[in-house]
């Protein structure tokens, strides 16, 4: 919301600071988001008296004045405008000044005569549209007095940041009564220059319906139109707006269109209201109704569009169609334009629910629509009105025919709501006199009606405020007028919660340090991605890329990798934890499932100067975190080898995958590789004592030639399975290749570590163990000792 | 067998060795060790052995000298081992160059994000809560419902709601089913679940349908808090906040409180902090104010509480969330929001070292 300094100025009578305003604004809840000085680059600019003004020796068009500006010296000006007149004063931009669009004055000779400074139109001064001529000044101020002295020209706006809760801050009356609140000051409205005042009488509350001027109004549509103030205005002269309502309505960023329009929007901003103009000679068997639209109705509203209306929409219609959307726009048939002489005053409440929805239909957001879906004041049309037609009046003359209808379908009025001082102290901690409850409450503008004889207060709210509803909003008002930085704030003991923590988070944590200590960096990608199997879409997504929900974290990893490729990144080491979402059992939502997924390429430790070649990660890397990351998230996942990727297995089932991974790789990137498994929370083994050895072990390496087909893996599990009390531990610490190699091409050697817990072993006996093994492992895969050769065919 | 020598004077041929410890090289050191003071043929060692057999004064005089011997001699063997050793290592170091770079390895660091959350959550730790999360996919119930957004209100275009294409969920609790657009319906479900005492902070994502641009993301962190018991007021709303922003601020950080509005809570509040940039003269980052914008408060709104099942005659309590994005965009000065999420290596790694 647009707010005019110079416009709540008048609301208190008293001049104010802009920042303070903005200041005092922000402490009741309405913050401005930018404090805008307007018109502040005429300082150069002063009044100038043309003194004369004689034809051009040298150009039809042209005049040269000679204008007083206050120097003393009287400056030969040569002026091309029409309406240049001896005796007026008009702005002046002497030699070396600067006018608002960066124009720069210089003195120079115009077809041969000097020119020294430039008379201003409204338009070189940023002022308006008005180019017709130069602008003449409405002063009597001494030539030379700067020209912000002069004429009131500066202002200051103020962006407010205003509340869907706070209507009535969406009108500059609205917000002086909050300011007169901060400053405990009185406002009222301002008199409007060359007005002696309204004098349209309060018109009759009727039905629902009336006529005034001839005109025969209704309200059909008893829900969408809670009431209906109508006037007529006969005999209006269609013109530009007086300076001061032009600037008024350009101080909060409105353009001038016309002196009746400009009045109904300048009551809008001031009041709160809505307000809309028909041109009465274009109404159609003089009635007005507002109704619901017919199905298939169309109107061509004021920009222009031609739309379709629908059934859950209010309009106002004459005899025979739509002639406005109720609160969002007027139609285009309608409009007053510059032949307009008679009017049709339009000052409605339309429900907030209907307005908000005929908008969204109609993709049509207005300024109309905007106050009317926050909610304006339904009780107090008949001031707005009066304002309106008084301003009519001033600027575009017109007769009021008698009697302007109120009409309503039910009386209503606005809430009584009862509070507690007690439930104010129960929820501000302080405890306020009577007094001070009273005066926050009265500040606001609502009545108090009773005393709190029986502990509580019966309270009349204004219809201006649709916020305050029920007892907990008067405590917030209280709250709010008394100030936030009136309540203390000493730190008192709390008893703890019933609930405990969800072990997930710290999961989260213990995992997340084991990766960072893995040398990973966490990211986290936006977690929307393309379609995949079995993910979840959103309805209205912002881009089709990101049209669904990730159903694994790979992807997101994978193009942020890409983003580091495309920056010349080689070495890339991402981790993210993060939700996948899957579709859920019909009528519940998506499942949800907490993952962890990993990212490397490149190499694998950062270049040192005494390496002799760079080495990149390679699948063993990838599988060694795999083994230790899946192994702290479950840690009775069994890492397997399915194709050419990892697996993790739990409880017969995939829990976790690892492996190569495609990607949009430069030629000289490295291999990526990727891993992403599922989070259990609230798993892990305690971990324990055991006592630690005392004896000496003893070590043995065996290189075993292994069938191409047998894992190694298998031979490690059969030898740690064969139930040798001695061996302690198994590990493999080579292998070899070779199509030299007999009976196979592969080599492979275990270390086997023998150990007894009560004495230091003899040769002997290790060696009597480790024949033991070995023979098993003949037994039960045929498995030999390299230098043992290979078995005979024959045997 | 000869009577044992006991006589001091005796002791000057190893008080002659002793004095030429300090020429002798590593060798010869290692040899005259075991020579003089080796357990088993040491010439020390021998001499001590004797001790027993003399005579009471005889053994006092003798025994002191042979101690004293003993000692200076393992000080000179220590102090000779020593020099010599570090003559070697001034020997071996003479062919390199220590200013060269030493060998790294792989740093990884937590996202800015997360250690602002976990910074966040342990200071309210502090203040004896603990943390409670919930789901992203939500129905309109938990997410604006219980939360008292009134049906088809204004107060729902400060949420632009990014809805799944998932059939409505039937119930009382259902209706559509939407991404959470803030991390309030873990205050429903906490408070359907365990009702008061409540002391819990909430930290996760919340979705809102906003273009992904410099300061917008249609996924962001939030953390919440809620408290929820008998005798909490505005005062301890104000208290507590204050504390939170003096720990994780400055402890002369000025907090100030102003009124808003979020339908879940009244009287609701927005907590300033004194700006962090410029330290309240006014900076471009906070537009000249002084103050910066941190987080969103008020006490939980009697409608929350019925519609959770609490009384909200005895009970009372507040509640506030802040954008952990935002307040690490602050504490780094991180210029777009866009930075947060794309992983560049180059980005985390400058903000991995630090606070």
């Amino acid at each position: 919301m647009n707010v005019s300094v110079n416009w709540l100025s008048e609301f208190l009578r008293r001049p104010l600071d802009a920042a303070e305003v903005a200041a005092r604004l922000g402490s009741l809840g309405a913050p401005a988001d930018a404090i805008v000085p307007l018109h502040a680059g005429l300082g150069d600019i002063v009044v100038g008296l043309v003194e004369s003004a004689a034809p051009h020796p040298n150009a039809d068009r042209l005049r040269v004045c000679v204008v007083d500006d206050g120097s003393g010296t009287r400056r030969s000006v040569v002026c091309g405008a029409p309406n240049v007149t001896a005796g007026r004063r008009y702005p002046f931009a002497p030699v070396g000044a600067t006018l608002p669009g960066g124009l720069r004055i210089e003195k120079r000779k115009l077809r041969g005569e000097v020119s020294e400074g430039m008379l201003c139109s409204a338009r070189e001064l940023g002022l308006g549209d008005d180019h017709h001529g130069l602008w003449e000044l409405d002063t009597d101020a001494a030539p030379g007095t700067p020209l912000g002295a002069a004429v009131p020209l500066a202002d200051t706006r103020l962006v407010l940041d205003v509340g869907p809760n706070r209507p009535d801050l969406l009108g500059h009356k609205g917000v002086a009564r909050e300011l007169a609140a901060s400053y405990g000051v009185q406002f009222r409205l301002p008199q409007l220059p060359g007005s002696g005042g309204g004098t349209m009488a309060a018109p009759a509350r009727a039905g629902a319906a009336g006529a005034t001027g001839g005109v025969a109004v209704r309200i059909e549509d008893a829900d969408g139109c809670g009431r209906f103030l109508g006037a007529v205005l006969r005999g209006v002269r269609i013109g530009p707006s007086p300076d001061w309502l032009a600037r008024r309505l350009e101080a909060v960023g409105v353009r001038s269109i016309n002196n009746v329009v400009d009045a109904t929007n300048y009551v809008m901003f001031e009041l709160n209201q809505p307000m809309h103009a028909y041109d009465l000679a274009t109404l159609r068997g003089a009635r007005i109704a507002a109704r619901r639209a017919r199905a298939g109705e169309r109107l061509r509203t004021l920009d222009g569009v031609d739309r379709a209306l629908d059934e859950e929409m209010t309009v106002i219609a004459d005899a025979e169609g739509a002639i406005g959307v109720a609160g969002v726009m007027g139609g285009m048939g309608s409009e007053v334009s510059a032949e307009t002489r008679d009017l049709f005053l339009e000052c409605a409440w339309f429900d907030p629910a209907r307005v908000r929805r005929t908008r969204r239909a109609l993709g049509l957001s207005t300024e109309a629509s905007f106050r009317f879906e926050r909610g304006v004041d339904r009780w107090n049309g008949a001031e707005a009105l009066r304002r309106c037609v008084e301003l009519i009046q001033l600027t575009a003359g017109g007769d009021l025919a008698p009697d302007p209808v109120d009409l309503a379908s039910a009386v209503t009025h606005p809430p009584r709501i009862f509070l507690r001082p007690s439930r104010v102290a129960q929820v501000l901690g302080v405890e306020l006199t009577w007094s001070e409850i009273e005066r926050c409450l009265v500040a606001v503008g609502a009545t108090v009606v009773s005393k709190p004889d029986d502990g509580r207060i019966a309270v009349d709210v204004p219809g201006w405020r649709p916020d305050l509803v029920t007892e907990i909003d008067l405590v917030e008002e209280v709250a709010r007028i008394h100030g936030y930085d009136a309540i203390p704030d000493d730190l008192r003991p709390a008893r703890p919660g019933a609930q405990r923590e969800d072990p997930a988070f710290g999961r989260a944590a213990q995992l997340r340090r084991a990766l960072v200590a893995e040398g990973l960096f966490e990211a986290a990608a936006l977690p929307m991605t393309g379609a995949a199997a079995d993910s979840v879409r959103i309805l209205n997504p912002l881009a089709a890329t990101e049209g669904h929900l990730r159903a694994s974290l790979l992807p997101g990893l994978v193009r942020l990798v890409e983003l580091n490729w495309a920056s010349q990144v080689r070495d890339v080491r991402l981790f993210e934890i993060g939700t996948v979402f899957a579709q859920g059992e019909s009528g519940a939502p998506p499942r949800e499932t907490l993952r962890l997924a990993a990212v490397i390429t490149g190499a694998r430790a950062p270049a040192h100067w005494s390496d002799s070649a760079r080495t990149d990660c390679d699948i063993w890397d990838l599988k060694g975190l795999f083994e230790r990351v899946g192994a702290l998230v479950a840690p009775g996942n069994a890492i397997v080898p399915v194709g050419g990727a990892l697996v993790a297995r739990l409880d017969g089932r995939d829990a976790g995958r690892a492996g190569p991974l495609d990607a949009d790789a430069p030629p000289w990137a490295a291999p990526l590789f990727g891993l992403e498994l599922e989070v259990q929370v609230g798993v892990g083994t305690a971990a324990a004592y055991r006592p630690l050895p005392v004896t000496p072990a003893v070590g043995r390496d065996v290189t075993l030639l292994l069938p191409e087909e047998l894992a190694a893996a298998r031979v490690t599990a059969e030898l740690a399975g064969a139930g040798e009390p001695l061996l302690e531990a198994v590990a493999v610490t080579g292998e070899y290749r070779s199509g030299d190699l007999p009976g196979g091409r592969r080599s492979v050697t275990f270390h086997l570590t023998f150990r007894a817990t009560d004495r230091t072993l003899e040769t002997p006996e290790v060696d009597r163990a480790e024949s033991r093994l070995l023979g098993m492992l003949d037994r039960e895969l045929g498995v030999h000792r390299r230098d043992q050769g290979a078995p005979a065919p024959e045997r | 067998m000869t009577e044992p020598r006991h006589d001091p004077s005796d002791l000057s041929p190893l008080r002659a060795r002793l004095a030429r410890v300090g020429a002798l090289d590593a060798a010869a050191l290692a040899a005259e060790r075991i020579a003089v003071l080796g357990r088993k043929g040491g010439e020390l060692t021998a001499l001590l052995r004797t001790l027993p057999s003399l005579e009471a004064d005889a053994r006092r005089a003798f025994g002191a000298a042979v101690n004293e011997l003993k000692q200076a001699f393992e000080a000179a063997f220590d102090a000779r081992a020593a020099a010599l050793d570090a003559a070697r290592r001034a020997r071996e170091a003479a062919g390199i160059d220590l200013t060269m770079p030493g060998r790294g390895r792989w740093i990884g660091a937590e996202h800015p994000v997360t250690r602002v959350i976990a910074e966040i959550v342990e200071l309210f730790r502090e203040l004896g809560f603990v943390v409670a999360t919930g789901p992203e996919a939500e129905t309109e119930w938990y997410n604006f419902g219980a939360l008292n957004f009134p049906a088809d209100h204004p107060a729902m275009d400060m949420h632009d709601t990014l809805y799944l294409d998932v059939p409505e969920v039937p119930g009382d609790r259902g209706g559509r089913v939407l991404l959470r657009t803030h991390t309030s319906p873990v205050q429903i479900r906490t408070l359907l679940e365990s009702g008061p005492p409540v002391r819990v902070v909430i930290p996760g994502l919340a979705y809102r349908n906003d273009p992904f641009d410099a300061s917008h993301a249609p996924a962001f962190t939030q953390i919440e808090g809620l408290a929820v018991d008998e005798g909490i007021s505005f005062v301890d709303l104000k208290a507590t906040l204050g504390h939170f922003a003096r720990r994780f601020f400055a402890a002369d950080t000025r907090v100030r409180f102003r009124p808003s509005f979020f339908p879940f809570t009244e009287p609701s509040a927005e907590m300033d902090v004194g700006c962090q940039i410029c330290g309240g003269r006014g900076c471009a980052a906070c537009k000249g104010t002084g103050w910066m914008e941190i987080l969103g408060c008020g006490m939980v709104h009697p409608n929350v509480l019925s519609n959770c099942g609490v009384d909200a005659e005895r009970f009372t309590g507040f509640a506030f969330g802040m954008g952990p994005h935002r307040i690490a965009m602050l504490r780094y000065g991180i210029p777009d929001i866009r930075l947060l999420y794309e992983g560049d290596m180059r980005f985390l790694g400058q903000l991995g070292g630090g606070r």
